[in-house]
C-alpha cells in the first residue's frame, strides 16, 4: 500500500516537473539553434525529447534539420560545435551550415562527427516529420506522411487528423487519413464511434489496419464478448473479410515470386541453352562466365562511380564482351580438342571453373564486392497495400524476356544464326557448303558465354558478387535446360518459368529446403518419362547428338 | 584494379616464400623455434572469412617476434590450406601435428570443421584455439573456445529485444546446419520458459547460400503484422545474408518495423554491400570495431599497417584470435615450456585485455568470460553500440535451457577433469555428448 502511494506521489512529482520544464521553455522560447545545439551532447532519450521541441518551433528549417537527423546527414564540427548538413555520401566537401545553408569548406573527414540516431529515435522522428508533412504541398509527401501516421495513430490528436482531412483535396491521401481516424475511433468510449470506425475499416488492406483490428479483438474480455456481441462480431467479420482479400493477393504475389525466380533461372540458363543445348558441350565453367559478368559490373561501377544507373546500362555490353572473349578463348584453347568426348570436356571445364574462381580470388580478394543498386531499382511498385511488386524483380523479368527475344532473332534472322544451326544439324554438310565450322563453333561458344555474362549483370543486383557466385547457379541452369528440352530456346523459357513457379508453390507448404528437393525429384521422374525434356528436337540433329 | 591484383599476388608469394624459407631453417635447428600452426581455408567458400584470421595470426606472430619471441625462441607460423573441405581439415591437422610438429594450432571456422578436427587433436594431444561463435554443447581437453557460446551472444540478444525493445513475436531464421539448429532449439526453449506462446514463434530454415528470399521475407512481413512487436533472430550464415537483407529492403521491411538481430553478420560481411537499406538492423557480438578504447585503436592501427590497407575492417573472430593468441603466449611463459599438457593447465585462469576494455578470463571449462555487445548497423558499415552487458559473461559449454544438457558441466581441473560431467549422477560421460 505504502509503496503504491510512494509511486503515485513520485509519478505526480515527475509529471509536474516535466510540466514545469515545458512551461519554462514556453516562456523563454529557446531558439531552434539552441535546441539543435543540445542534440550534440544528448543521449537517445534526450534527443527524442529535443526533437519534439524542435518540431514545435515555427521555422521551416526545423523539419529540414529533423529530416537530416533521420537520414544521418546531421553532423557537427568537433572543434566548435557548428551544426552541418552533409549529403548522403558523408563527404565533408558537401557540408553546409545547418541554419544559413552556406557551404563550409576546409573540413577534413576527422574534423566532423555525425549525430547518432537509433531505431526508437528514428520511429519518433518519422512520426514528427509526418505530422509536419501532412500539410505539405506535394502529394507524394502527404501520402507518405499519412501512411506513417497509420503506424503511430496512438499518439496523435483527433483534432489534428480532422483538420488534415478537411484540408486534404486528394482522394487517395484522404482515404488513408480516414483509416487513421477509424483506427483512433476504435479506442473511443462511445459504442457508435467504435462501430463507425469498424465500418470505415472494412476492406482496408494496410497491415496496420489488421494489427489494429487484432488488437481490438484481443481487448475484449469474455464477458464483453457477450455484452458487446454485435461489436465483437462486426470486428471479427471485418477482419476475416480483410484476411480473405489479403490471402487472394498473397496467391498473386506468390505467382509473381515464382515468375521472378523463373526469370533468374531463365537468365542463368539461356547461355547454357546455347553451349550445352545447341553445341552439346557440357560446360561446367558456365557459372564462372556469369561470375565474370558480375565482376565486370563491379569494375564498370568503379570506373564511373557518379553514374550508378548508367553504369548498369554500360555493363551489359561490357559483360557480354568480357565473358564472350573468355568463352572464345576457352573454346579455341581447350574445348575444340575435346569434341565428341563429353567426359573429358566435363572434367576440363570443371578445372577451368576452379582456375577462374581462384583467379578472381587472387585479383579481387576472396571478399564479396559491393555493387550498388540504382535508385530506380529499389523499392516496390504498389498495386494495393497487400500486393507490392519489387521493382528489381520486375526489371529482371522484363530484361530476361528481352535477352531471350534478341537471342531468338539472332538465331533465326541472321546469317550467323543460320550458319550456327547448319553446323549443329549436320557438320560435314555445312563444312562442304563452305562454312568455316571451327570459326562458327568458337563464335557460338562465345555467344553462349557472353549471354551468361549478361546474366551476371542482372544477378549482381540480387545476390553476392563473389568468387562463388557461379557455383550457386550452375546446377539450376543444367536443370532448366535438361527439363526444357536440349537445343530449344522455347523449352528453356517454359522450363525456367515452370520450375520457378513450382518452387514457389512448394516453398510455403514444405519450406525452402524440401521445396528444392521436391523439384529435383520431380525433374528426375519427368526425365524418366521424357528423356529429351519438354520440347524435344526432332530430326537428324537428334540422331547425331 | 591491376595494382590490387599485383599486391595480392606479391603478398601471396611473400607468404609462400616465408613459409618455405622458415620450413628450411626449421629443419636445420628445429629446437630453436616454437611452431604455430594456422589452419584456415585460403580457397573455397570459407576463404571469404578465414583468410582474414590467417592474416591476424601472422600479424600476431610477427609482433611477438619483434618483442623477442617467446622463452627466448622465435615463433614460426606454419600455414596450411584446408580449402573449405571438412575432411581435409582433419588431414591437415594430422599433417601439422605429426609432420610439422606444431606446438599450437589456431584455426577452423564453422562447427563442421571443428568437429572433423576434434578426434585428431584429441588422439595426437594437440592444442587448438577455435575463434568463432558456436552452438556450445561441447568441451574438449584439447580445445580452447575463444568465440562466444550461446549464452554469450544469442541469449543476451534475445533479452535485449524482449526487455528494451518490447518484442513479443519471434522469427527464428537460420541456415540448415548444426549451429543454427542447436541455437534455435536453445532459443525456443528459452523463449517458452519466458512465457512466449508457440504461435508467436516462427522457425524457418534455408539451405546454404540460399538466394531467393522473396517468399520468406513476405511471410515474415505477414507474421509481423499481427499488432505486436516482431523481431527476426537470424542465424543465417555467410553468403546468404546479402540477398536476404536486399530482399528485406526491397519489400520495405525496415528495422523500425521488424528489426533483425544477426549472429553471423559482422563488419567484414557488411563490407561486401551497400548498407544504407540495412541501417538500424542489429548484431550481437563480443566485439565491434567501433568500440572505444586504446587497445582497440592500437589493434586497428597495427592491422592497417600490417595489411597496408587502411580500409580493412576488424571483427569479432579477429578479437577472439587476438585474445586466444595472447592467452597462449602468456600461458607458455607461465609454464616455461610450449609442451601441450603443461600449457593446457597453465591456460586456466589466465586473463588478458579485451579490445573493448576490461579483461577476458579463461575458465575451467575452456570457455572465456567476456562482455556481450549489441550494435545497430550504420550507413558506413560500422555498428553503433546501443547496449552492453554490465561486466563479463562466463561462457557456458552446456546450455541450461535444454533438458539433455541441463545437468552437464565442464571442468578441466582436478578432481573432476571432465568435459561433460553430470552433476546429478556425478559421472563423466566422455568428451562429447550424443547429439
Amino acid at each position: 500500500m505504502f509503496t503504491l502511494f510512494r509511486r503515485v506521489f513520485f509519478a505526480v512529482l515527475l509529471l509536474s516537473a516535466s510540466h514545469n520544464l515545458l512551461a519554462n521553455n514556453a516562456d523563454t522560447q529557446p531558439s531552434l539553434a539552441e535546441l539543435s545545439q543540445q542534440l550534440i551532447s544528448a543521449n537517445y532519450k534526450e534527443k527524442a525529447a529535443l526533437a519534439e521541441q524542435i518540431a514545435l518551433a515555427e521555422d521551416d528549417q526545423a523539419i529540414v534539420i529533423l529530416q537530416a537527423l533521420l537520414d544521418s546527414r546531421l553532423y557537427y564540427v568537433k572543434s566548435n560545435g557548428q551544426l552541418l548538413l552533409v549529403d548522403s555520401s558523408g563527404e565533408p566537401d558537401s557540408a553546409q551550415d545547418a541554419f544559413t545553408l552556406q557551404a563550409v569548406t576546409g573540413l577534413g573527414k576527422r574534423d566532423i562527427k555525425k549525430i547518432g540516431v537509433n531505431n526508437s529515435l528514428r520511429v519518433a522522428l518519422r512520426s514528427l516529420i509526418s505530422r509536419a508533412q501532412i500539410s505539405s504541398k506535394h502529394k507524394s509527401q502527404r501520402m507518405a506522411a499519412a501512411q506513417n501516421l497509420l503506424k503511430s495513430s496512438d499518439d496523435i490528436d483527433r483534432a489534428f487528423i480532422d483538420q488534415a482531412l478537411q484540408r486534404e483535396a486528394d482522394n487517395s491521401v484522404a482515404e488513408v487519413l480516414h483509416l487513421v481516424r477509424a483506427l483512433m475511433q476504435l479506442k473511443a468510449d462511445q459504442t457508435e464511434e467504435r462501430i463507425e470506425g469498424l465500418t470505415a475499416l472494412d476492406g482496408a488492406l494496410y497491415p496496420e489496419v489488421r494489427a489494429g483490428l487484432s488488437e481490438f479483438i484481443r481487448s475484449f474480455s469474455d464477458e464483453e464478448k457477450l455484452s458487446r456481441k454485435n461489436e465483437y462480431q462486426l470486428a471479427q467479420t471485418t477482419l476475416t473479410d480483410i484476411e480473405k482479400l489479403v490471402s487472394i493477393n498473397g496467391y498473386i504475389e506468390n505467382l509473381y515470386f515464382g515468375l521472378a525466380l523463373g526469370a533468374v533461372l531463365l537468365l542463368a540458363a539461356i547461355g547454357l541453352a546455347i553451349t550445352f543445348g545447341v553445341m552439346g558441350v557440357i560446360n561446367m565453367a558456365h557459372g564462372e562466365m556469369i561470375m565474370l559478368g558480375a565482376y565486370t559490373t563491379y569494375v564498370v561501377q568503379l570506373l564511373m562511380p557518379e553514374h550508378i544507373g548508367l553504369s548498369l546500362v554500360v555493363a551489359v555490353p561490357a559483360a557480354f564482351l568480357v565473358s564472350g572473349l573468355v568463352g572464345v578463348l576457352i573454346e579455341r584453347s581447350v574445348i575444340r580438342h575435346l569434341y565428341g568426348r563429353p567426359l573429358e570436356t566435363l572434367l576440363a571445364t570443371f578445372g577451368i571453373s576452379l582456375i577462374l574462381q581462384q583467379a578472381v580470388r587472387s585479383i579481387f580478394s576472396p571478399l564479396n564486392r559491393e555493387v550498388a543498386t540504382p535508385d530506380w531499382m529499389a523499392g516496390t511498385f504498389m498495386i494495393n497495400p497487400a500486393l507490392e511488386l519489387t521493382w528489381n524483380r520486375l526489371y529482371i523479368i522484363i530484361f530476361s524476356l528481352m535477352v531471350l527475344a534478341v537471342l531468338a532473332l539472332v538465331l533465326k534472322r541472321t546469317l550467323f544464326g543460320l550458319q550456327m544451326r547448319a553446323v549443329t544439324m549436320n557438320r560435314p554438310m555445312a563444312s562442304s557448303m563452305g562454312i568455316k565450322t571451327g570459326w562458327v563453333d568458337a563464335l557460338t561458344f562465345g555467344l553462349g558465354s557472353g549471354i551468361a555474362g549478361i546474366a551476371g549483370v542482372a544477378l549482381s543486383q540480387l545476390t553476392n558478387v563473389g568468387p562463388n557466385l557461379g557455383q550457386a547457379y550452375i546446377i539450376d541452369s543444367f536443370m532448366v535446360v535438361v527439363f526444357g528440352g536440349v537445343g530449344n530456346l522455347w523449352g528453356t523459357l517454359v522450363g525456367a518459368m515452370t520450375l520457378g513457379v513450382a518452387n514457389k508453390i512448394f516453398e510455403p507448404l514444405a519450406g525452402a529446403v524440401l521445396a528444392k528437393i521436391m523439384v529435383l525429384v520431380f525433374i528426375i521422374l519427368f526425365i524418366q518419362k521424357r528423356p529429351r525434356g519438354l520440347f524435344a528436337l526432332k530430326g537428324r540433329a537428334v540422331d547425331n547428338g | 584494379m591491376k595494382k590490387l591484383g599485383l599486391n595480392t599476388l606479391s603478398k601471396a608469394t611473400k607468404v609462400l616464400a616465408m613459409t618455405t624459407l622458415a620450413a628450411g631453417i626449421s629443419l636445420a635447428n628445429a629446437a630453436d623455434t616454437i611452431k604455430v600452426g594456422v589452419l584456415h581455408s585460403l580457397s573455397g567458400t570459407m576463404a571469404i572469412s578465414e583468410t582474414t584470421l590467417k592474416d591476424t595470426v601472422l600479424m600476431m606472430v610477427e609482433e611477438q617476434n619483434k618483442k623477442g619471441g617467446l622463452l627466448g625462441k622465435q615463433l614460426e607460423a606454419v600455414v596450411v590450406d584446408p580449402a573449405s573441405n571438412w575432411p581435409l581439415f582433419a588431414e591437415k591437422t594430422r599433417e601439422l601435428l605429426e609432420k610439422d610438429k606444431v606446438d599450437v594450432i589456431f584455426g577452423c571456422w564453422t562447427s563442421v570443421s571443428r568437429k572433423s578436427v576434434l578426434p585428431v587433436v584429441e588422439e595426437l594431444n594437440g592444442l587448438l584455439f577455435y575463434p568463432v561463435q558456436y552452438e556450445g554443447e561441447e568441451s574438449s581437453k584439447n580445445v580452447f573456445y575463444t568465440g562466444a557460446a550461446p549464452n554469450q551472444q544469442a541469449i543476451p540478444a534475445v533479452d535485449y529485444l524482449m526487455n528494451d525493445v518490447g518484442v513479443k513475436r519471434w522469427v527464428l531464421a537460420g541456415t540448415d546446419y548444426v549451429y543454427p539448429r542447436t541455437t534455435n532449439k536453445i532459443l525456443e526453449s528459452y523463449l517458452k520458459s519466458k512465457g512466449v506462446a508457440a504461435k508467436d514463434i516462427m522457425i524457418n530454415y534455408t539451405p546454404f547460400g540460399h538466394s531467393d528470399w522473396q517468399t520468406i521475407v513476405s511471410d515474415i512481413k505477414k507474421f509481423g503484422s499481427a499488432g505486436v512487436k516482431t523481431a527476426v533472430v537470424s542465424t543465417i550464415n555467410g553468403d546468404a545474408n546479402v540477398p536476404f537483407y536486399k530482399e528485406l529492403a526491397n519489400q520495405g521491411v525496415s528495422a523500425e518495423d521488424i528489426p533483425v538481430v544477426a549472429f553471423s553478420v559482422g563488419e567484414e560481411e557488411l563490407s561486401g554491400f551497400d548498407t544504407k537499406p540495412l541501417v538500424g538492423h542489429l548484431a550481437a557480438w563480443n566485439y565491434f570495431m567501433s568500440a572505444d578504447g586504446k587497445e582497440n585503436d592500437a589493434f586497428i592501427k597495427q592491422w592497417h599497417s600490417f595489411t597496408k590497407d587502411d580500409k580493412r575492417v576488424t571483427n569479432d573472430p579477429m578479437e577472439a584470435t587476438y585474445i586466444g593468441f595472447n592467452m597462449w603466449t602468456k600461458a607458455v611463459e607461465k609454464a616455461g615450456t610450449a609442451d601441450v599438457s603443461k600449457v593446457q593447465d597453465a591456460m586456466i585462469g589466465i586473463s588478458v585485455p579485451n579490445l573493448t576494455g576490461g579483461m577476458a578470463v579463461m575458465n575451467k571449462n575452456h570457455h572465456l568470460s567476456k562482455p556481450v555487445l549489441i550494435g545497430e548497423i550504420q550507413e558506413d558499415g560500422q555498428f553503433d553500440i546501443v547496449w552492453q552487458t554490465e561486466g563479463v559473461v562466463p561462457g557456458d559449454a552446456w546450455t541450461d535451457y535444454l533438458p539433455e544438457s541441463k545437468n552437464l558441466i565442464s571442468d578441466w581441473t582436478a578432481p573432476i577433469n571432465c568435459g561433460n560431467y553430470n552433476t546429478a549422477t556425478k559421472t563423466c560421460g566422455g568428451a562429447v555428448a550424443a547429439e
